[in-house]
């Protein structure tokens, strides 16, 4: 289970919003407790594609947010972004990229732009995917 | 020779490559890490020959990308 405070998860929403009618993402941080990971953190990072169908995460900016969860002893949980038109589901791109099999993928789903559905997912390394439960607290 | 790899600190063989860093750790998917050395990214085709000294700050970064189709 994924616990995300409505703070955070109000964060991510605006920021994906905002970054409209392109696809925004992030990353998160926070602990872990068993099966359990608690997101403390949330880093809104630049899409360096600045595109509606496809995203890349600024490297830099991920270097500053690992060195700043890290300071804050958090670990990086896993990543979001968002998909302006289309399904809360990892692509075929989602998961051909996804190379980190302990990471959460967070998808925020605007395809109806009055109900945003997140979800979080786990992609292994034969790319087959599962659901984590979010619970928003 | 102490190394900082991924925020801990490591006792590595002297004159250790950033190629031979990846092997020790076991690093998942390397063909797709990115590394830091102090702050700086190195590129790949330099991995073989950079050699990590005492004190020196590893990290690796997985590129993170996908898209909606």
């Amino acid at each position: 289970m994924l616990l995300l405070k409505q703070d955070d998860y109000n964060v991510m929403l605006k920021h994906c919003i905002e970054e409209l009618p392109n696809e925004a993402c992030g990353l998160i941080a926070g602990t872990i407790q068993g099966d359990t990971k608690t997101v403390k953190k949330v880093y809104l990072l630049t899409n360096l594609d600045a595109s509606k169908e496809h995203f890349s995460m600024d490297p830099k900016e991920q270097l500053a947010a690992m060195k700043d969860a890290r300071a804050n002893d958090l670990v990086l949980l896993g990543n979001f972004h968002s998909h302006p038109e289309s399904p809360s589901r990892p692509s075929e791109e989602d998961k051909r990229l996804a190379y980190d099999s302990s990471s959460e993928y967070l998808i925020l789903s605007l395809m109806d732009r009055a109900n945003p559905v997140l979800k979080a997912f786990h992609i292994d390394k034969d790319k087959a995917v599962s659901i984590n439960e979010i619970k928003v607290i | 020779m102490n190394i900082t790899v991924a925020g801990n600190k490591k006792i590595y063989e002297e004159g250790i490559t950033i190629t031979k860093l990846i092997q020790v750790e076991d690093v998942e998917n390397a063909e797709y890490v990115t590394v830091t050395l102090n702050d700086e990214f190195i590129e790949r085709a330099n991995f073989d020959q950079t050699k990590l000294t005492e004190g020196d700050v590893v990290e690796f970064l997985y590129f993170m990308g996908g898209g909606a189709y």
